[in-house]
């Protein structure tokens, strides 16, 4: 196929993941706010919500204060912010335009009716009204994308670009959140397992759909490190590290084209990682840290990616 | 136009009792269509449209405004026998066109004759680099859509022949796609010759115009981009054939082949439908700054390496000093009567033609030779003094920039607006294919000016479209059988 049809897909299917898993942070964070001494102020429990999404700094240049209107207008709706959800929606859309014929219709009419969709949302302060409604939206449009292109798609390339695209941004996602949540919500004194706040971590679980799934595999209260195992190791967890490499390492595998042993390595290497670590290893040697190089060790990944098949040059 | 009593020609109620024979049976079932159900038929169709992404892009608006092309209901209608004339005199006209196209580039015995004027080679859509180039089969306009206007019962005229990258063939198809979802039971009733297949025929045509010696061609449609006007067109055409859309920067040259780059490497390419001008295909040869095209195309092109379609240097052929000529060229490479006519032109270099058209500018339409899309042109009757003077003014600074026709009596056609039906002025524009034969589907876009008394119908001055049907006659045993099946699946119900 095309280097530039796989380019388009792979970032159309990263760019509705990233809008889906800024929705998931945006809803946990405001669910918070409802719960009694969540957070010491409005600043430090919207704050975190734009650390993850990595541009604390391009907020700050723009808005004096850490309000919840500003944060969630910010990461929500606001079209020059290029990872809000405007942006990464806005950006999925004209990637799906360039290359409306390499994917079905119902695909692609599913992503135009998504891009219609989303200006009942314009100009509606959804700091005041509406946050819950609109991230369940983004949410199920996501959910929707996946369902119609898994039930709809040839299994062909065009098919595992747009899936590796949907897995390294998840990756990539889940490990951002589970860093700045860890390090937010551990004091460097206390030890691992001391008075942390029950809501928080199950704040940071539902943020992943994995709540239920906590209490199903280990029928205990919610630990830190735990939560920790969950979301790398756990290779049954949708959304851990280890699942998307399990995604990622198998669709590499399936790829038709034979220019990608590099891709491969990398992943393999991550992936293997994964498969055999130990939690109590991760956290002798810092969980940060771990989650740092994994963080970078996937954007090596995604750049490979991009060299390998994707530029234009490639050819 | 309401100023002058003028009496037009309607596609439906032009005929005894106030409705042709060929639309008795629609007329009586639209008259028993509640309004409400047409224009909530008609909503339904823009929310499908939306949805689908069948829009276009309008140059000068801003970038990425995406508009919707109106859609009418109702259908302008033709009868088998009236289609036959109209397909046959196009198919003609190609035919023709493409035998000068080989003959401008390699013998000119057509200006050796006299018939054509040797001035042509200095026309600017005269490629000198075509000279003495071979193309595969001698095609030229593997694809061209022939504008025709109708004024009276059997008054059908050529108003122009697109032979560049004509367009509009996807709201043949999607308005076609559309009727069927909103009207199926007329779909029953009549028997309406199908379209749908026209890409496979375009395929089946590309695939055979590859050089020789190639087994298994493969296709591809260069498009501009997804900024294009025609965008969607182009994605709709690439999706149906099955074959790949690229861009100028997708595709390079080695050797003597164009390749386009793709996740396993450099695959050879050996047909290219391209929907970008010739000015933009290769900026070595080409403008210098197109950053559409591919640059060392041309030279590939020139020396059999791949195949263009449509083929470079038909704008020679397709501007309006050389559409004057179309039925000598008829005569002239066939030796067969012309079976349909042209518009009668006046030719502005012509001192005669020029003193007439100045004294009768009220009454004219004015077009540029190479102009296209309704730009830069002058409606005479429609008209205010001011854009009178003004047109005036820029014909006498070059007239022989100008060719004029009497304002025609465009026919009209039922068609649904916000006031309720109402006759618009329509045109038909069929596409005809050229390849291992040449050939057209039946049917065509039907173009509506949905204004009040607008002659204009092109999409980027608010024209719109409708299903066009080719009426396959039945017999009144068929038609009373299906009626009876559709009673009594109403009684079922």
């Amino acid at each position: 196929m095309l280097s530039r049809t796989a380019n388009h897909l792979y970032w159309m299917a990263r760019y509705i993941e990233r809008a889906e898993n800024m929705a998931r942070i945006l809803d946990v964070t405001a669910n918070m706010a409802l719960v009694p001494n969540a957070a010491l102020s409005e600043a430090a429990l919207w704050q975190p919500a734009l650390e993850i999404s990595g541009n604390a700094e391009s907020f700050q240049e723009r808005f004096s204060e850490f309000t919840a209107s500003n944060v969630i207008h910010f990461l929500a709706m606001d079209p020059e912010n290029p990872s809000s959800i405007y942006s990464a929606l806005y950006s999925a859309r004209e990637n799906a335009r360039a290359v409306r014929v390499a994917m079905t219709s119902e695909t692609w009419e599913n992503i135009n009716a998504l891009w219609l969709e989303f200006s009942q949302f314009e100009g509606k302060d959804l700091a005041v009204d509406g946050l819950r409604e609109f991230c369940d939206w983004v949410k199920a449009r996501s959910h929707l994308f996946r369902g119609v292109s898994f039930g709809t798609m040839l299994r062909d390339d065009a098919f595992q670009f747009l899936r590796l695209g949907t897995f390294i941004e998840r990756a990539d996602n889940t490990a951002r959140l589970l860093d700045v949540k860890y390090h937010l919500l551990l004091p460097k004194e206390e030890e691992v397992g001391g008075g942390v706040d029950y809501y928080e971590w199950s704040a940071v679980l539902r943020s992943v759909s994995a709540f239920q799934a906590y209490q199903k595999v280990f029928n205990d209260t919610i630990q830190p490190w735990r939560v920790a195992e969950l979301l790398v190791l756990r290779k049954d967890m949708p959304r851990s590290l280890h699942a998307c490499f399990t995604e990622i390492t198998a669709i590499l595998e399936n790829l038709t084209t034979g220019r990608h042993v590099e891709c491969r390595r990398i992943a393999g290497e991550i992936n293997a990682s994964l498969q055999y670590g130990r939690m109590d290893h991760i956290f002798q040697n810092g969980l940060h840290e771990f989650l740092t190089e994994f963080i970078e060790c996937n954007n090596q990944l995604g750049a490979e990616i991009q060299n390998s098949f994707l530029n234009i040059h490639a050819a | 136009m309401s100023s002058q009593a003028r009496t037009y020609f309607d596609e439906m109620h032009s005929g005894p009792a106030g409705v042709r024979d060929l639309y008795a049976n629609y007329a009586n079932w639209l008259r028993d269509v509640p309004a409400a159900q047409l224009e909530s038929k008609r909503q339904e169709a823009e929310l499908l449209f939306r949805r689908v992404g069948i829009t276009f892009n309008v140059y000068g608006e801003n970038a990425g405004t995406e508009r919707l092309i109106p859609f009418d209901v109702i259908p302008r209608l033709l009868a088998a026998k009236e289609w036959d004339v109209l397909s046959k005199g196009a198919i003609q006209r190609v035919r023709a066109l493409n035998m000068f196209l080989h003959d401008i580039y390699h013998d000119r015995e057509i200006i050796k004759t006299g018939i054509v004027s040797e001035n042509i080679l200095t026309h600017s859509q005269y490629r000198p680099e075509m000279f003495d180039v071979d193309v595969p089969g001698g095609i030229y306009a593997h694809i061209a859509g022939i504008d025709i206007v109708r004024t009276g019962e059997n008054q059908f005229y050529v108003l122009e022949d697109n032979l560049r990258t004509p367009s509009g063939v996807s709201y043949m198809l999607e308005d076609r796609k559309m009727m069927m979802r909103l009207f199926p039971e007329l779909f029953r009733r009549y028997s309406i010759a199908p379209v749908e297949h026209y890409p496979q025929v375009l395929k089946n045509n590309l695939r055979a115009v590859a050089q020789s010696g190639v087994k298994d061609p493969t296709v591809v449609l260069l498009t501009p981009g997804a900024y294009n006007s025609a965008y969607f067109e182009h994605a709709f055409l690439a999706q149906q054939m099955g074959v790949e859309l690229v861009e100028g920067q997708d595709l390079f040259v080695r050797g003597n082949a164009v390749y386009m780059r793709t996740t396993e490497g450099p695959k050879r390419v050996d047909v290219i439908y391209r929907r970008l001008d010739d000015e933009y295909i290769d900026p070595l040869a080409f403008n210098p700054d197109s950053m559409l095209g591919v640059p060392g195309l041309f030279s590939v092109y020139r020396n059999g390496g791949v195949t263009l379609a449509n083929a470079v240097g038909t704008g020679v052929a397709d501007d309006k000093s050389t559409y004057i000529r179309v039925p000598d060229m008829i005569k002239f490479y066939l030796g067969e009567t012309p079976i349909l006519s042209n518009v009668p032109t006046y030719e502005l270099s012509k001192k005669d033609d020029l003193a007439y058209v100045l004294d009768n500018l009220p009454e004219l339409v004015v077009k540029e030779v190479q102009g296209s899309g309704g730009y830069g042109m002058l409606v005479g009757p429609t008209a205010s003094k001011q854009e009178v003077t003004d047109f005036r003014a820029r014909i006498l600074a070059d007239p022989s920039n100008y060719i004029a026709q009497p304002t025609l009596a465009l026919s009209t056609c039922p068609t649904l607006v916000e006031q309720g039906i109402a006759p618009r002025h329509v045109d038909l524009r069929p596409f005809v294919l050229s390849g291992e034969t040449v050939t057209l589907v039946p049917g065509a876009l039907c173009r509506v000016a949905m204004r009040e008394g607008s002659l204009v119908v092109n999409s980027s001055q608010g024209g719109g479209t409708k299903d066009t049907w080719v009426l396959q006659e039945k017999s009144p045993q068929e038609v009373s059988e299906i009626e009876t099946a559709l009673k009594d699946e109403v009684a079922v119900c």
